[in-house]
C-alpha cells in the first residue's frame, strides 16, 4: 500500500471516526477541562492552529493498539534531531510557499503576481528537494516515515517535477540578472539599460569615511521592500519588459501552465506532521526541567499498569517560566488492584496526582510519549471525571443532589474498560453522610472492575478491600511545615498542617565571610 | 577623533549608572556643597561633576593623567574657558536653528540637513584650531597635547573645499540617475545612485552616437501618489550618500558634545579652585598608590564641605596611618570626630576622580569602593525598628562591597544597647578587615573600641578627639587610647562623688 497519512495507519480510521469526534464532542467534555488537557492542547497548538487546523486530531483518541504504536514509531523517528530539523525546515518552506500563493491571489499587476508565483514554486521545489535529498541519510524505523520517503523519492523523479524545477531556475536567473537605469527629472521618468555608470554613493562614502569611525546612529532609511507594486513601479516594469521582451514572455507561459503544481499527499503530510512537532516541542521544553518522558506500553488486559516518575504536564508547562520545581510521582496497580484512594494534607499535590493519572492515559491514546521514565498503560474506552466545583449559589442539598446525579450518570455510562477519576466529592455533606455515600459508590465501582483514582478526605475508604490501594501526600520528616508533594503508598492517617517561617539578616561574621567574595 | 581628556583611551560615559552607595555618599560626605561650588549654577557642570566624582577611578595611571590635565587648566584658565565657550555656542546654534536636530525622515532631507551642519561645524572647528595654534606651547599634559594634534590633522582647509564640492553635485541639475534591478515579485529594488557620465566627447561625436533604447513616461502633475512614489525612488537612491554625510556630521557633533562634557569637569575644578584660593585655603595634588597597600597619610587635611559652608579657615588634621586597616575614633560628641571622618572620605573620593584635595599632603591607596554607614537619626520609617533599618542598610553594603574598599562608620549600631551594638559591630568589623577592607569607625561605644584595643592587633589604630588638660576641646583628632565615655563618668563623678 502506498503512502497515505503520517497520522493514521489506515486513513479509513480517520474517516470512520470523524463522526465519532462530533458525537463525543470531547472539546466540551468535562474531563478535558478537569484534567487540564485543554490547557496543554491550547498552549501547544496556539501558533499553528490557524494555518494547519490540527485541533481535531487532538480530540480523536485511538482505540487500537496498532494505531497507537504506528504513531509512537513515527514520534521516535522524529526525536532524531536530524530528522526533526529536516522536517521543520521543510514545513517552514511550505509555510513560505503558502504566504506567497496568498500574495499572488491578492495582487493586481500582472508581472507582480507572476513574480510571486515564481517564489511560491521555488519554495515548494526547495522543500521537496530538501526532504528527498536528506531523508535518505537518516536511519528511519517507522512505517509512516519509510513509506513517506518512498513516495517522495518517486515524486522527485517524476517528469513533471523535473521540468517544473528546470524552467523555474532558468526564468529566475534571467530576471535577477537584468539591470536597468531610471532617470528622474521633474515628472519625467526614463527607463533604459544600465551602461556601467559610476556609483556615486561610494564616492561620497569614501570622502567622509574618516569621520565615521565610531558607532553612530544609522541614518539609512530602512525601506521595506514592498511585496506589492504601485502604478509607477508597474509602469517602470512595463518599460523593463519592453527592454527585455524574451524573458518576460517565458515568465508568462510558466505561470499559465503550472497553476496547480502542489501535490495532495505532500500537502497533507505538511499539515499532519505538525501534530507530532507541537508535542515534541513541548516535551523538549519540559525535559530541560529535568523531567522525563517515555513511550508507554499499551495493554488491553488489567494485569498491571504503572508509571514511574510521572507528573502533571499542564502544571509543568505552566511552571516552566516560573522556575518552580515539579515533583514526580509513581503509581502501580497490579493483579486485583483497581482503585487508588488518595488522602493526606491539603495543598500536598493530591489533585495533581489524580490529574496526572488521567492525562497520561489520554496522551498515550493519542500515540504520544507520556510523562514518566517507564510506563505501562491501559487501553481504556472512555475517561470520566468528577471534580469538586465551587458553586456557592446552590444550596447544600442542591449540591449534594447534583453530585449524586453526576456520579450516577458516570457509573451508568462507564464500562469495565473505562477510567474514573473522582476528586473531593461530598465535601459539603456531613461526615456520616459522606462516609455512607462514598462507601456505596465505592462498592459500585468495585463491581464495575474499572480503574479509578479517588481523592478524598474519607480515610475509611483507603482500607476498604483488596481492590483499593491507599496513597498519601507527605510532608518533610524534619520539618512538618514543608510539603514534599510526594504521593506515596502508605496507610492513611488524616493529619493536617500549617506553616510559618522567620527570616534573619545574614550579618554574623560567618555569614559575611561567605557573602563578600575574594577578588 | 576622540577627546580623551577624562580617560587615556575612552570617552566619558555619562550613561554608566552611579554606584549603589552614591546616595549615602552624597549625604554623608555633604558632597552637594562641593558640587555646587564647582557648578556655580550650571546644571550640566553639576551633573557631570557629580557623575565623575561618584564613579571613582581605580587605577593610579588615569588619576595621574587627569591630574596633569587639571594642572594645565589651572595654568591656562582663560584658554580652557574660551574653547569651552565655543563648544557651548556650537551646540546652542545647532539647537536653536534646529540644524540636523530634526533630521527629516527622508534621505533627501537628511542629506540637506547634514550639509548645513557640516558648514557650521567646520567654521567652529576653525576657531578652536586658531586658539590652539596660538597657545599650544603652554600645555604640557599628554591629554591636551594629543587632543590638539588630532584637531590640527583632521580639520585641514582642504576638507572645507570637499564639502562645498559635494553640495553642488548633490543638487542634481541633470536629474537623478539611479540604476536598479528586480527583486522577488518583480518589484524594482537595489537602487544605486549613479554619476551622470562626464560629457567630454565633442558635440559631433555625441550627435552621431547611437542612443541606447529607452522608454519614457510622464506623471500627471495631479497624480500625488505617483509623485510620492517617484520621490521615494529618488530617496532610495540617495539613501547611502545621505547616511554617510549624516553620520559624519553626527560624529563631529558628538566630538563637540564630548569636548564640552569633558571640559565641563575641568571648568568645575577651576571654579572650585578659585573658590578655595579666595577663602585663603590650600590644595595639593594627592599621591595615589596601588590598592594592595594599606596607606593613609596626610598633613593639614580639612573638611572641604564644612570649609565651603562656613567660608573660613577651619581645623585640619595630620595622620600617619600607613599599614592600618582599622581606625577607631572615640571620644565625646562635638569633638570633631565626624568632621575628621568626613574629611578623609572627601579627600579619598576627590583623589579617585583625579582632582586636587584639601590638604597640604595626602597619600592613600586606591579603594575598590567607598562606602558610608552613618547612623540615621531622623528618617526612619515607623514600621522597621532603628536597628532593623541599620542592619538592612549594612546588609545592602555587604552585597556590594569588595575587598580593598573603604568604609566609614559613624556611630553605627548604637541604636540598641551598647553590649548588643558592640557585639554586632565586632562581628562586622572583624569580617571586613579580614577581607582587607579599610574600616574607619567613629563610635562612643567603649565596649567596642576597648575590645579591639585590648586585642593589640598590628593593623589597628586608635584615635581620640583631642582634649586639653583644662578640658577644652581643640576639635583635632590625635592618636590615643580609647577612653570610656567621659560624659557618663563625669556626670557620675559630679553627682555621686560630690555627694560623698
Amino acid at each position: 500500500m502506498g503512502f497515505e497519512s503520517i497520522l493514521f495507519r489506515d486513513l479509513n480510521t480517520y474517516f470512520i471516526n470523524e463522526d465519532k469526534i462530533k458525537e463525543d464532542n470531547l472539546e466540551e467534555n468535562e474531563f478535558f477541562v478537569d484534567l487540564n488537557l485543554d490547557q496543554i492542547i491550547n498552549s501547544i497548538i496556539k501558533d499553528k492552529q490557524e494555518e494547519y487546523n490540527i485541533k481535531p486530531f487532538f480530540y480523536l483518541p485511538l482505540n487500537n493498539i496498532e494505531d497507537i504504536y504506528y504513531r509512537q514509531e513515527v514520534m521516535k523517528d522524529l526525536e532524531n534531531p536530524k530528522l526533526y530539523e529536516l522536517i521543520t525546515t521543510f514545513t517552514e518552506k511550505m509555510h513560505s510557499m503558502r504566504l506567497h500563493l496568498h500574495l499572488v491571489e491578492r495582487l493586481d499587476y500582472k508581472y507582480n503576481k507572476q513574480g510571486w508565483f515564481l517564489e511560491a514554486v521555488k519554495d515548494y521545489c526547495d522543500a521537496v528537494l530538501l526532504i528527498s535529498k536528506n531523508i535518505s541519510l537518516i536511519n528511519l524505523k517507522s512505517n509512516g516515515f519509510l513509506s513517506f520517503r518512498k513516495y517522495i523519492d518517486n515524486y522527485v523523479k517524476s517528469d513533471y517535477f523535473i521540468s517544473l524545477k528546470s524552467r523555474l531556475d532558468e526564468i529566475k536567473k534571467e530576471l535577477l540578472d537584468l539591470e536597468y537605469c531610471i532617470i528622474i527629472k521633474g515628472n519625467r521618468v526614463r527607463v533604459q539599460k544600465y551602461n556601467y555608470e559610476i556609483n556615486y554613493s561610494k564616492e561620497i562614502e569614501k570622502t567622509f569615511e574618516k569621520f565615521r569611525q565610531q558607532q553612530v546612529k544609522d541614518y539609512k532609511f530602512v525601506y521595506t521592500t514592498n511585496t506589492g507594486m504601485n502604478h509607477i513601479e508597474a509602469n517602470i516594469i512595463d518599460c523593463v519588459a519592453k527592454l527585455f521582451p524574451d524573458i518576460f514572455s517565458k515568465l508568462d507561459n510558466f505561470y499559465n501552465e503550472n497553476y496547480n503544481f502542489l501535490d495532495d499527499k505532500i500537502k497533507r503530510f505538511d499539515c499532519e506532521i505538525q501534530f507530532y512537532i507541537v508535542y515534541l516541542d513541548l516535551i523538549k521544553k519540559i525535559r530541560k526541567m529535568g523531567l522525563q518522558f517515555c513511550y508507554p506500553e499499551i495493554s488491553d488486559s488489567k494485569k498491571e499498569i504503572y508509571d514511574i516518575d510521572g507528573f502533571d504536564l499542564a502544571l509543568a508547562n505552566k511552571s516552566f517560566y516560573e522556575n518552580s520545581k515539579i515533583v514526580t510521582n509513581d503509581f502501580l496497580l497490579e493483579n486485583k488492584e483497581r482503585i487508588i484512594i488518595v488522602s493526606g494534607p491539603n495543598q500536598g499535590g493530591k489533585t495533581t496526582f489524580a490529574r496526572t493519572f488521567g492525562q497520561i492515559h489520554y496522551l498515550a491514546s493519542l500515540g504520544f510519549p507520556v510523562p514518566g521514565s517507564k510506563a505501562k498503560l491501559f487501553l481504556y474506552d472512555k475517561i470520566f471525571t468528577h471534580f469538586e466545583k465551587e458553586e456557592s449559589i446552590k444550596t447544600l442539598r442542591g449540591k449534594l443532589q447534583d453530585d449524586l446525579l453526576r456520579i450516577q450518570l458516570i457509573l451508568d455510562k462507564a464500562t469495565p474498560n473505562s477510567i474514573v477519576i473522582l476528586n473531593e466529592i461530598f465535601t459539603s455533606t456531613s461526615l456520616q453522610d459522606a462516609i455512607f455515600l462514598s462507601k456505596k459508590i465505592l462498592e459500585k465501582i468495585i463491581m464495575l472492575d474499572l480503574y479509578c483514582i479517588w481523592v478524598t478526605f474519607i480515610v475509611e475508604l483507603a482500607s476498604y478491600g483488596s481492590q483499593t490501594v491507599s496513597m498519601v501526600s507527605t510532608v518533610s520528616p524534619e520539618n512538618p511545615e514543608i510539603r514534599t508533594f510526594k504521593i506515596i503508598r502508605k496507610e492513611a492517617d488524616g493529619i493536617a498542617y500549617a506553616i510559618s517561617i522567620a527570616k534573619k539578616y545574614k550579618l554574623t561574621k560567618n555569614f559575611i565571610d561567605k557573602r563578600i567574595k575574594k577578588e | 577623533m576622540k577627546v580623551f581628556l577624562m580617560f587615556k583611551n575612552k570617552n566619558l560615559d555619562l550613561e554608566s549608572p552611579l554606584p549603589s552607595n552614591s546616595k549615602d555618599l552624597i549625604k554623608d560626605l555633604e558632597l552637594k556643597t562641593i558640587f555646587s561650588a564647582m557648578a556655580l549654577g550650571n546644571k550640566e557642570i553639576y551633573e557631570i561633576t557629580n557623575k565623575v566624582v561618584l564613579n571613582s577611578l581605580f587605577d593610579v595611571e588615569t588619576i595621574k593623567y587627569r591630574q596633569e590635565i587639571l594642572k594645565d587648566c589651572i595654568k591656562n584658565p582663560s584658554v580652557i574657558k574660551n574653547i569651552y565657550d565655543i563648544t557651548v555656542q556650537t551646540i546652542e546654534i545647532k539647537r536653536t536653528h534646529h540644524l540636523g536636530g530634526v533630521f527629516s525622515n527622508y534621505p533627501s532631507g537628511i542629506l540637506y540637513s547634514a550639509l548645513q551642519l557640516m558648514y557650521l561645524f567646520v567654521e567652529m572647528l576653525k576657531k578652536i584650531r586658531d586658539i590652539i595654534e596660538q597657545n599650544e606651547k603652554n600645555f604640557e599634559s599628554e591629554g591636551f597635547k594629543n587632543l590638539f594634534k588630532i584637531l590640527k590633522v583632521e580639520f585641514s582647509n582642504e576638507y572645507f573645499t570637499v564639502v562645498r564640492h559635494h553640495l553642488k553635485e548633490l543638487e542634481f541639475k541633470n536629474g537623478v540617475l539611479i540604476s536598479a534591478k528586480l527583486t522577488d515579485g518583480n518589484v524594482p529594488n537595489n537602487f544605486i545612485l549613479r554619476k551622470h557620465p562626464e560629457k567630454k566627447e565633442n558635440i559631433v561625436k555625441r550627435v552621431f552616437k547611437k542612443r541606447a533604447p529607452s522608454y519614457t513616461f510622464y506623471i500627471d502633475p495631479r497624480d500625488e501618489s505617483g509623485s510620492r512614489v517617484l520621490s521615494e525612488i529618488e530617496n532610495k537612491g540617495v539613501n547611502l550618500a545621505a547616511n554617510a554625510l549624516a553620520q559624519s556630521s553626527e560624529h563631529i557633533y558628538s566630538f563637540f558634545t564630548n569636548l564640552r562634557q569633558e571640559l565641563s569637569f575641568y571648568i568645575g575644578c577651576l571654579n572650585l579652585y578659585q573658590n578655595i584660593i579666595n577663602l585663603g585655603l590650600h590644595i595639593s595634588f594627592p599621591e595615589p598608590v596601588g590598592s594592595a597597600n594599606s596607606i593613609l597619610s596626610f598633613q593639614s587635611l580639612y573638611d572641604l564641605s564644612l570649609a565651603l559652608t562656613v567660608k573660613s579657615n577651619i581645623v585640619s588634621n595630620d595622620i600617619f596611618a600607613d599599614g592600618k586597616d582599622l581606625l577607631i575614633i572615640t571620644g565625646a560628641n562635638q569633638g570633631g570626630k565626624s568632621t575628621f571622618l568626613r574629611s578623609i572620605g572627601i579627600a579619598q573620593i576627590l583623589m579617585q576622580s583625579g582632582m586636587f584635595v584639601p590638604a597640604v599632603f595626602f597619600k592613600s591607596n586606591i579603594c575598590n569602593g567607598i562606602f558610608t554607614h552613618y547612623r540615621r537619626r531622623e528618617d526612619i520609617a515607623m514600621k522597621s525598628g532603628k536597628l532593623d533599618e541599620e542592619l538592612s542598610r549594612m546588609s545592602d553594603i555587604v552585597d556590594n562591597i569588595k575587598p580593598y574598599s573603604m568604609i566609614l562608620f559613624n556611630e553605627s549600631f548604637s541604636s540598641t544597647n551598647e553590649r548588643e551594638g558592640s557585639e554586632i559591630a565586632k562581628q562586622i568589623i572583624s569580617a571586613l578587615i579580614e577581607k582587607k577592607i579599610k574600616v574607619l569607625f567613629v563610635t562612643h561605644m567603649y565596649e567596642l573600641a576597648g575590645w579591639f584595643y585590648k586585642k593589640e592587633i598590628r593593623n589597628a589604630m586608635f584615635l581620640v578627639a583631642e582634649r586639653l588638660n583644662d578640658g577644652r576641646r581643640t576639635f583635632k583628632v590625635i592618636e590615643g587610647e580609647p577612653l570610656q565615655t567621659s560624659y557618663g563618668k563625669d556626670l557620675y563623678n559630679k553627682i555621686f562623688l560630690q555627694l560623698r
